[in-house]
Parts: structure tokens; C-alpha cells; sequence
């Protein structure tokens, strides 16, 4: 709880800075960059909402029995585990218009960002289905269930709570590796600090902004995972 | 079916793990509402057993008949061919489990435990899911405890819930995997009450593998006494365990009631 009140608190403070600095001379650069913050987030929420379904898919996928399905999200896994992130963003955006498809900058970003962690994020799921005891497939079995509901209403709750630290792990680190996207010509809080760098020459006081805003998206989800792991493991504690 | 059919038969069932031989060409059967207990060493396969029958493991050859009609097989023109996963299911909807372990899910309640197959496997509506859940809870003296999820229980309260559950998918033949084994000692009682009441209702054909001895004397119809994978003494429990036949049930019997 006291870790919590701490968070909010220094929340507060970075907002309290933020207001000051708008009022103060800061005000030449900083909007440019809370604009920069912006295209982070809506990349940032867009590509995890890809990554966790892609997770759960592939992860799940994995562990099917039929081959196809098996093999597919295998490959999906291995190809982009085995690839740089920037050299896929640049794939999307720049080499696919020759083969005639066209992607705006966001949707080369979200897509690049979500199916990279998404490949992290499967092997995370996969873990965590297979650490659920095998006396739960034993008696989901027993009570005649089909594996589809044996998977959607025993293994899966389960296992989601197990995926939750390594989920937040990759949730964190893709925020960060967001900085990637200016590669596709989107303008978000690294490139705009590098433009108005150009411009002002502030260099101190812009980077440690920028550094600041990053800290505080990485705190958001840290929070929320630690928030949704605690209500989740309510009732497990003792069983596991 | 017919009458005469056993509730449950294995014939010339075989099962191995690698080289290793579980059950060696068995014969076994279970009549309708008959109580049979299984003991024997363990790796004699007692336990394999009641796995094979719920489908929990595969066999390698031989048949088993539930009501006479094959479990692990199905016949098409006449001719016995493996079965699909449909026919496994419409037959194992008749058999249900208890576990040495309770294995109850952890993330829902007592009463969720009991409602979750009935609702999301069979289609039963929630509220008579529901009532007909409330009524075996208070059967196995856990009407209370509905709210409570498995980590606030103790071991011999999960395992009566786990029995309410089983028993909610109104299954014809029961299998007791050592329900006591992971009890404490003070918590065997509880679990045995509640099996006693169902061997004597004589509702159910139940097959149980156990160590206490006086409790399957007490509610037995029939002992096999398994080794090696194949039964070596079978009998009335006054008989098998008084006065066993076979020099390997003396000696086993002669171990198990030393230790306690």
C-alpha cells in the first residue's frame, strides 16, 4: 500500500514539474514533446493490445495437437524472436510498397511492435500453460469436458496469473522500444526530442524530460500488473 | 446392454509404460452397484486400473466394456474398430473420479467446483445447476462452505467437495483413487463417512483403491488383491483379508496392517 501512495506521490510531482515547466521558458520545447508523448501511447496501447492477442494465440497455438496449427505458431515464433525489430518496421513500411501493399506509418509501427513482442509474449503463455498441474487436465477430464472448455475455463485462468510478471516485463520493455518507431517517420518522444535538441540546444534538461516520460509509462504498467496480480492470486496462494 | 452384462468389464487388457508391464492381460469386472476395493503394492497397478477405465491413460491392447458396450472401442459393421472421441464421451458421461490429490480448481468456489461441468459441459441451467449442487454440498456436510475456495479448506473438506462435484455429473460408476491418502490422519474420518454412505446406497458401482484395510472390509462387496498387473486373489473381504489363500496377499497384508 505504501509502495502505491509512493507512486502516486511522485506521479504528482512529475505532474506538478510539468505544470511549472509549461509556465516557465521550458514552454518552447515541451509541448512539442508531450505532443511526441502522445504518438508513444497510442503506439504503445495499439501494439500491446496486439501483443498480448498474439501471446494467447500463439502461445495456446503452440501447444495444439493439430501439426498445422503446431507448426505455424512456430514459425510465427521463431522468425520474429530471430529478427531485429527495427529491420521489421523497416520491411513494413519500405519494402512492402514494392510488392504493392501500403501501410500508414502507425500501422507499419503497431503491427511491427505487436507481432515482435507478441513471438516474447508466446513463449511467456506457453510457459504458463504448462506449469498448470497436470491434475487439473486429470480432472477436467474426469468431469467429461471438452478440451476447448478444459482450456477456456480451467487451464487458461490459471495460467493467465502465471503470465503476469513476464507479461509486464515485455509490456515495459516494449514502451521503451517504442523509440524504435521513428524509423517509420513517426514523430514520437525520442524523435521529438531529437528535433527540438536540434533546434534549442537544451540538451541536458530536454533529455532528462524525455528520459522522465519514459519512467512514467514504465511505472503505469508496473503498477497495473503488480494491481492485477495481487487480485488475481487472491484466492490461489495456498494451492499452488 | 443387457442385464446380464457386468456394469464394468476388462478383458484381456494390457497396459505398458515402455517396457515396463502395468496391467498384464486382465481380466476384471464390476457388477451393477457392487463395491469392489483394489489394493495391492504399489506398481501392481491398482491404480492404473481406474486410470485406463476414466481414459485418463491409453491401453495397448484388450477391451473394456462399460453396460457391455466397449469404452475404448466402438463397433462398425460388425467389427470392433477404435473408438471416436464422440463415443468416449457419451460413455465416460457414466464413470466419474475422486482424486488422492482433490485436484478441485483453485480458482473458483466450492459451489463453482460442483456447477462448472454441469453448466459448461452438459447445458444444465445454472439454477437447477445451482440447487441440485447446494443439496450435495449438504450431503457431504459443506452446505456452508459454498463461498469458500479450495486454499481457504482443509484436505478433508477439499476432498468432500471433490466428491460433491464428481457426483454432480450424476455418474453410475465411481473411482476412489486412495481418497485418504493425502489426508491427515484426523481428516480420514470425514472423507470415509461420506464414501461409506455412498457404498451403502447402493446407487453406485464403485471401485476403490485404498490402504485402510477396516474401512474396505467394512464396506466392500468384493477385495482384489492386485500384483505384477494381474489379480491374484479376489474374495469376499472377510475371507481375502482373515484368512488369505495366496502367500504374496499374506505377505503384503501382513506388512500393511504391521505399519499401523
Amino acid at each position: 500500500m505504501s509502495r502505491r501512495l509512493a507512486a502516486v506521490l511522485v506521479l504528482l510531482g512529475f505532474l506538478a514539474g510539468l505544470a511549472i515547466a509549461t509556465f516557465s521558458e521550458y514552454r518552447i520545447f515541451l509541448p512539442a514533446l508531450l505532443r511526441g508523448a502522445v504518438v508513444t501511447v497510442k503506439v504503445g496501447v495499439l501494439s500491446i493490445a496486439l501483443f498480448y492477442a498474439m501471446a494467447f494465440i500463439a502461445g495456446i497455438g503452440r501447444l495444439n495437437k493439430n501439426r498445422i496449427i503446431r507448426y505455424t505458431a512456430t514459425v510465427y515464433i521463431e522468425v520474429f524472436r530471430g529478427t531485429s525489430l527495427l529491420v521489421i518496421l523497416f520491411w513494413l513500411f519500405f519494402v512492402l510498397p514494392e510488392f504493392g501493399v501500403i501501410l500508414s506509418p502507425l500501422a507499419a509501427a503497431v503491427l511491427g511492435m505487436g507481432l515482435n513482442y507478441g513471438a516474447y509474449g508466446a513463449e511467456v503463455v506457453r510457459g504458463a500453460i504448462l506449469a498448470v498441474p497436470r491434475g487439473q487436465y486429470e480432472a477436467s477430464l474426469a468431469l467429461n469436458m471438452t478440451p476447448r472448455k478444459q482450456m477456456l475455463r480451467v487451464v487458461l485462468p490459471q495460467a493467465v496469473l502465471v503470465t503476469i510478471p513476464g507479461l509486464s516485463n515485455l509490456t515495459i520493455e516494449l514502451i521503451k522500444a517504442t523509440a524504435l518507431v521513428s524509423a517509420v517517420t513517426l514523430v514520437d518522444i525520442t524523435f521529438a526530442s531529437v528535433q527540438q535538441n536540434q533546434i534549442h540546444l537544451r540538451t541536458i534538461d530536454i533529455f532528462v524530460i524525455t528520459l522522465l516520460l519514459y519512467y512514467c509509462l514504465a511505472q503505469f504498467v508496473r503498477f497495473g500488473g503488480g494491481m492485477l496480480e495481487a487480485r488475481a492470486s487472491r484466492h490461489l496462494a495456498k494451492a499452488r | 446392454m443387457s442385464d446380464r452384462d457386468p456394469k464394468v468389464r476388462f478383458e484381456k487388457v494390457t497396459k505398458t509404460y515402455g517396457t515396463l508391464q502395468v496391467l498384464d492381460s486382465l481380466d476384471f469386472h464390476a457388477d451393477n452397484g457392487e463395491v469392489v476395493t483394489v489394493i495391492g503394492p504399489s506398481g501392481s497397478g491398482k491404480t492404473t486400473v481406474l486410470r485406463v477405465l476414466m481414459t485418463l491413460e491409453d491401453i495397448q491392447s484388450g477391451v473394456i466394456y462399460i453396460d457391455g458396450e466397449p469404452l475404448n472401442k466402438m463397433s462398425r459393421g460388425g467389427r470392433l474398430v477404435p473408438a471416436s472421441k464422440a463415443h468416449v464421451r457419451r460413455i465416460r458421461a457414466k464413470i466419474g473420479m475422486v482424486f488422492q490429490n482433490f485436484n478441485l480448481f483453485p480458482h473458483m468456489t466450492a459451489l463453482q467446483n460442483c456447477i462448472e461441468a454441469p453448466v459448461h459441459g452438459k447445458g444444465v441451467a445454472k439454477g437447477q445447476a445451482t440447487t441440485e449442487a447446494l443439496e450435495l454440498l449438504d450431503m457431504v456436510g459443506l452446505a456452508d462452505k459454498r463461498d469458500h475456495y479450495p486454499s481457504q479448506l482443509s484436505g478433508g473438506q477439499q476432498q468432500r467437495v471433490a466428491i460433491a462435484r464428481t457426483l454432480a455429473m450424476r455418474p453410475e460408476i465411481l473411482l476412489f483413487d486412495e481418497p485418504t491418502s493425502a489426508l491427515d490422519p484426523e481428516m480420514v474420518g470425514e472423507v470415509l463417512n461420506v464414501i461409506r454412505d455412498l457404498a451403502r446406497s447402493g446407487r453406485y458401482t464403485i471401485l476403490l483403491v485404498t490402504h485402510q484395510m477396516g474401512f474396505a472390509r467394512e464396506v466392500s462387496d468384493r477385495v482384489c488383491f492386485f500384483d505384477g498387473g494381474r489379480i491374484l486373489e479376489e474374495g469376499a473381504p472377510r475371507d481375502l483379508l482373515g484368512d488369505p489363500r495366496n502367500e504374496r496377499t499374506r505377505q503384503f497384508l501382513s506388512k500393511v496392517l504391521e505399519a499401523r
